[in-house]
């Protein structure tokens, strides 16, 4: 210690570490407080109902009867859903900018790209509600619905109320909101694969997509799945968007055009109102998101810190 | 080694002028805040109360801080006393009330109506029972050409389209009215759903907020919903009529909501609790609704009940014409009366009255015309 304050004799210096020090302590302890304050709040729900909580998907709020398997099963649809549609759009993207455009377009596109991340969700909920829902109504679920048997497969899996509030759009408005963010972060990834690899491999004779698909992917592959995860983070967390269009109701969802909640949305919905074993139960939601996206990033974390980019 | 303190200094220095220059000119400006009212609850109440503390800060500068988060947040808040009022659409148990010592009363009515979405069919054209609608809620009428539905509408052309129930999907005072109607008239919904804010619905989709139902009515063929009168009547969705408790088919408008107050007993409910829901009358609407504002009985800080109290006597002064306009429904004169005189179990530390209205006998008058 003296060694060290005869090297730095600034004062300023043990101030500025005693700042950050302080400053990380303070999130570790928020968040510390945050898993605490969650259990207290959620425990009349957690101890009245025990593991059914995470089973049933009654949610009755005049029995005063709760479970939350109908929103977890909601929100890992959608999430699930949307990183599908998202994954594969986000990868053509950042490789177009990476490896096909011009640099003269390149920039342009992904600042827009960046710029469509910092869109409000609220944005893409009203958009998805007034605009996209009925749009989607009209040209893919009426038509579905008058050409398809009913009792059939697809016509059970494609089955429900033409308005365009379900489970599928709800995933789609979710993709589109993921999309930029992935992208972003998939363009980074590519930009951190050294020259030398893209020009050893085309040296070699390999086409384009031989470059793509056999080399560089793989190279970013344990990359590519981190940022997978926190995309899918996102998606789990999503709010206001979601509880637009996804048509909140508490039941399992029976099919892909049904309406569903998910736990963000049954939160946003009911809090304001709830009282007693409901807002416990609104609580004990909470926890279970957290702990959900606590352990997706986890993961996402350690994937990441296996590589660097 | 001098030089980052010195920066410091100088910005910590320029924040606080900053906010010192912002301070005196916040002051300057308008009313010091130690008057102002703060409230928190209903958000069927929230563009009333913003209309009205318009006008009011325009005439006597106290300005009213109100916080739409909702019925059940209002309460919670107004227990926690970290605001003057709450206000609710849901009445606070009697037991309640005594156990945490608050008084509530009535402020203002409005009306909750069913609305539908068919072809050729419009405003006034639809009609509907009590127990129908309990039916279709429950998913047991399930399509537009059902028997009962062209019972009650002979003239009307109804397609074979499957009927789309629209609910709220968010805990709302306008879910607990319209389903405690539907629980009273109707036991079979007693029985199987019963009436809370929020409902463990048996059929349909949630739409938030009373634009999401009527956003999602408007878009789905063959769908039918209910929101508050003033959201119908802003969007234009066809509203359909209902048949009140004296057997008459009506539409919905601001006298068939007053005619339903009319008929209500407040001298007789203990804590001001009362539902106007399926109301004797001949023309009385089915389904209304009150907004009750709940206050400390006990005040720590005098003055800030009574400047609350002192808006809301001046509210049902003046504030008639205006909620009218808003398609809110006036309480009748006498029962601004009978809650001015509550008021007076409204005390400070010293147990008297924070608050005295100032000359009853006018009061009456100018609210009488008012309402006309």
């Amino acid at each position: 210690m003296s060694l060290q304050s005869a090297r730095h004799p600034d004062p300023v210096d043990p101030i500025f570490r005693g700042l950050a020090f302080a400053a990380a302590t303070t999130l570790l302890l928020t968040l510390g407080g945050l898993i605490v304050a969650l259990m207290i709040g959620g425990w009349p729900a957690i101890s009245k109902f025990g593991f059914g909580f995470l089973t049933s998907s009654t949610w009755n709020p005049v029995t005063e009867v709760y479970g939350a398997a109908g929103p977890i099963v909601g929100t890992l649809i959608t999430a699930v859903l949307s990183l599908a549609i998202a994954l594969p759009i986000a990868v053509c993207v950042s490789v177009f900018l990476t490896q096909y455009c011009p640099k003269a377009i390149a920039q342009p596109v992904s600042t827009a790209i960046e710029l469509l991340a910092g869109i409000p969700s609220i944005v893409y909920g009203m958009w998805g509600l007034f605009v996209f829902a009925p749009w989607f109504a009209r040209t893919v679920q009426l038509p579905i619905l008058t050409s398809l048997d009913p009792e059939s497969f697809w016509g059970k899996l494609l089955a429900g109320v033409p308005n365009g509030a379900n489970i599928f759009t709800a995933s789609i408005v979710l993709a589109i909101m993921i999309l930029p963010y992935m992208s972003a972060v998939f363009r980074e990834l590519f930009r951190s694969i050294p020259p030398q690899v893209r020009e050893a491999a085309f040296g070699l004779g390999c086409t384009s997509y031989e470059v793509v698909g056999s080399v560089l992917i793989p190279y970013v592959k344990k990359g590519m799945i981190g940022v997978v995860m926190l995309g899918f983070g996102r998606a789990l967390g999503e709010t206001m968007a979601v509880t637009f269009i996804i048509g909140n109701s508490h039941r399992f969802p029976d099919s892909l055009f049904a309406s569903g909640s998910t736990l963000a949305s049954t939160i946003a919905n009911e809090f304001n109102e709830a009282s007693g074993v409901h807002l416990a139960s609104l609580i004990a939601l909470g926890l279970v998101l957290f702990l959900i996206t606590f352990t997706v990033l986890a993961i996402a974390r350690a994937l990441l810190s296996s590589q660097r980019y | 080694m001098f030089k980052p303190f010195a920066l410091a200094l100088g910005a910590l220095l320029m924040l606080t002028a900053c906010s010192d220059k912002g301070a005196t000119t916040a002051e300057g400006k308008d009313a010091p805040a130690a008057g102002d009212i703060t409230g928190a609850g209903s958000t069927f109440f929230a563009p009333l109360g913003a209309k009205w503390a318009e006008t009011y800060k325009d005439t006597t500068g106290v300005r009213l801080n109100y916080q739409s988060i909702g019925s059940g947040g209002g309460v919670r808040q107004i227990k926690v006393k970290t605001v003057d009022f709450g206000a609710t659409d849901k009445p606070v148990k009697p037991a309640d009330l005594d156990e945490t010592g608050l008084l509530q009363f009535p402020i203002v009515m409005g009306g909750i109506v069913p609305i539908v979405n068919l072809p050729d069919v419009k405003s006034g054209q639809m009609n509907l029972t009590g127990p129908l609608l309990a039916d279709i809620y429950m998913g047991k009428v399930k399509r537009w050409d059902d028997p009962a539905i062209r019972a009650l509408n002979p003239g009307l052309k109804l397609p074979h389209l499957p009927i789309t129930v629209i609910h709220r999907a968010d805990g709302s005072g306008t879910t607990f009215l319209f389903s405690n109607y539907l629980a009273k008239v109707s036991p079979t919904w007693k029985a199987e759903v019963g009436a809370a804010d929020a409902l463990e619905w048996p059929a349909g989709l949630g739409g938030k907020g009373n634009e999401g139902v009527s956003a999602f009515v408007k878009q789905t063929l063959g769908s039918i919903g209910y929101v508050e009168f003033a959201v119908a009547a802003r969007t234009g969705t066809a509203v359909a009529n209902m048949r009140n408790h004296d057997g008459h088919m009506i539409a919905p408008s601001i006298e068939a909501f007053a005619a339903a107050a009319a008929g209500a007993d407040w001298a007789n409910a203990p804590g001001n609790q009362l539902l106007l829901l399926d109301q004797p009358g001949a023309q009385a609407w089915p389904i209304t609704g009150t907004v009750f504002i709940v206050m400390h009985k006990k005040q720590d800080k005098p003055a800030s009940g009574r400047a609350a109290l002192t808006f809301f006597d001046w509210a049902y002064t003046n504030g008639d014409a205006l909620a009218t306009r808003m398609h809110y429904v006036p309480l009748p004169p006498e029962v601004k009366q009978m809650m001015r005189a509550q008021w007076s179990q409204i005390t400070g530390p010293d147990g008297k009255p924070v608050y005295a209205p100032a000359t009853p006998a006018p009061a009456v008058a100018a609210s009488a015309a008012s309402a006309q």
